[in-house]
Parts: C-alpha cells; structure tokens; sequence
C-alpha cells in the first residue's frame, strides 16, 4: 500500500442554482399586491388618534370615506384643519365630497358607506359636531371615530 | 441554443417588491362605530317627555369634567354607571323602568327600552375626553349585553350569531341622546 500519494483532486464548486429566486420573489411581491392597499391621500394635517379597548376593525373599505382633522404645520397649534381628498377644506365642503365619494362607490357599498373621522384627540368637540351635523345632513349616517387599539 | 439569461429577473422583481412594501400601508383601522340619526325637519320639532327616572345626563364641559345627573364623575366610573342605570337589576325605582317583553330566543323577559343617556358637551371640550366619554359608555353596554349573551347562550357577544346579537339588542338597545344632534341610536 503506497501512502503519502494523494491524488489532489481538482473539484469545481458548481454555482448556486438562483433559478427559483425569481419564483421566490414574485411570489412574495404578489403577496403584497393583494394584501395591500395604495395610500390614496397624502396627509397634510397631522393627528393623533385616541386610543380605546371597544374598537372594531373597520371592513368593507371600499365603503370607506376618509375626514382628516388636525393641526398644520407651520400653523399656530391651536387651529385645526379638516382635509378632504387632498386639501384642506371647510364644514361647508363635506356636503358636496360625501356625495362626490358616493357617486364613485359601487351600488353595492353606496348602503353601508362608512365616514370614518381621523381627528386629533385635542380638537375641541365644536369641530367634530360640525362635521357631524353636516354628515347627518347629507345622510352619510354611519360613522366611525377613528382610534387605536390601547 | 443559450437558454435565456434570467439572472437579472430577481432584481426586477425585488425593485417590484420593494415599491409595493413602500406605498402600502397595511395598517387596519380601528374605530368606534355609530350611527346617527336620520336629519329631522325642524319645522316639525317634537318635544319627547322622558321621566326622570329613564334619564341619565351626561354632561362634558369645557375643561374635560364629567357629570353625570349633576354630580361629578370620573369616565373610569362611568362605564359602570351605566351598567347600573341600563340594567336596573334590583328594580330600583329611582332607576329605568323595565317592561316584559317576549323576545325571540329568549322568551319572556325584562326589557330595558325605556332608557335615554342624554349627553350634553360644551363645543370647547376636547375630542379626546368626548371620545373617552362615549367608549366608557359603549363599554357599559358591551359588558351588559356580554353578561347576557355568557349567560343565555354560553359564549361573549362577538361569538353570537345575527339572531343571537338582534335578541341581546333587544334587550339592552343603545338609547343614546345628544343634545345637538336629536338621537343617536346603537350600532347593532
């Protein structure tokens, strides 16, 4: 028996088979494209929310119009801004987006369109009955405070 | 014949991937549903006479203070409040009146119809103690009609079937009254 001979073996490292990464990916990605749903609004009043325990999750969210109340940036802290869409607006202009946003619904959700108020916890409760009372006039009648889990 | 350079598909589809992680939000929304009354015509105003004893005036004024019939309240005592004043377990008769009704599941039993929570908030309180204030009341009722559903049919409220919830609901409905807006009924 011959010893010390070692045949030194030359061995190609074979390359890492990435041909189901894309698979992985797109995978993932459609994932995504379903779970989700594009912001339509960028905020440009800033809120925060108050929080509660008897919540509940807000579904059908094609139903679901959005009334934005906060503060501004650069605006003195005491005065709040209600936005619609993309701009500020005032009470006098819900009327005319809760239409608007009903037209655009499909005849399915147009029975349970949901307002959904998005309002800073320290606007003074003037506003927010404001925006009720307009809401109730256009018959845009259920509602929902917006507010996070505790 | 070279097969097709796919090497470069994953990164397509990252830069895919990585748009959608970016513009989505997958934040749920949460909220406290209500549901408001119907516009009423003012030329037809009505005056509803409640008793004493089927009110319960909720007042919010402007510094964030609660009262409740004119006494003072904190919200974390309000909820219970009004578990008392919705049930009226021990038929006290500074409390609602009850009537026997016959309700579908439940046979006959009292009903607590008569009831109004009149809230009343002075415009330059808060939204956060108006909020507060309205949880707290919602939460008195969603323990009651918990009790109830536990009691009757052996698991909470959110577990209970339509049938099921219209049947609590009917026992403790949400009376719920403000002052700018005439009445605001329960969400069922």
């Amino acid at each position: 028996m011959k010893r010390g001979v070692f045949r030194r073996r030359r061995h190609d490292m074979p390359g890492l088979n990435t041909a189901a990464l894309p698979d992985l990916i797109f995978t993932v990605l459609f994932f995504f494209m379903i779970v989700t749903h594009m912001r339509d609004v960028n905020p440009q009043v800033r809120y925060q929310v108050p929080q509660g325990t008897e919540l509940q999750k807000l579904t059908h969210k094609s139903a679901v119009s959005y009334i934005y109340i906060g503060r501004v940036k650069g605006a003195p802290v005491d005065s709040f801004y209600i936005q619609l869409n993309d701009k500020l607006a005032t009470i006098g202009d819900i009327k005319s987006y809760v239409e608007q946003e009903r037209a655009q619904m499909s005849s399915d959700d147009q029975p349970r369109m949901t307002v959904s108020i998005k309002a800073d916890r320290d606007v003074p409760y003037g506003i927010i009955s404001g925006v009720k009372q307009a809401l109730q006039e256009s018959f845009a009648l259920k509602i929902n405070y917006s507010a996070s889990k505790k | 014949m070279p097969g097709l350079n796919t090497t470069s598909t994953a990164d397509i589809s990252f830069m895919l991937l990585i748009f959608f992680l970016v513009t989505s939000s997958m934040d749920s929304d949460w909220g406290l549903p209500r549901q408001l009354p119907t516009p009423e015509d003012h030329s037809q105003e009505q005056e509803v006479v409640v008793k004493k004893r089927n009110a319960l005036c909720v007042k919010l004024n402007a510094d964030g203070h609660l009262t409740c019939n004119d006494e003072a309240i904190e919200v974390g005592d309000l909820t219970k409040r009004v578990e008392d004043f919705v049930a009226n377990a021990k038929h006290d008769p500074m409390l609602p009146e009850m009537s026997q009704r016959e309700v579908h599941l439940l046979g006959l039993c009292q009903v607590s119809d008569r009831h109004v929570i009149m809230i009343d908030v002075h415009p330059e309180a808060t939204y956060d103690a108006y909020f507060q204030m309205q949880h707290a009341i919602v939460e008195g009722y969603n323990n009651l009609r918990n009790q109830l559903a536990v009691l009757r049919f052996g698991h909470p409220f959110p577990a209970c079937n339509a049938e099921q919830r219209d049947a609590i609901n009917m026992v403790y409905p949400q009376r719920i009254s403000e002052q700018t807006i005439c009445q605001e009924g329960g969400v069922q």
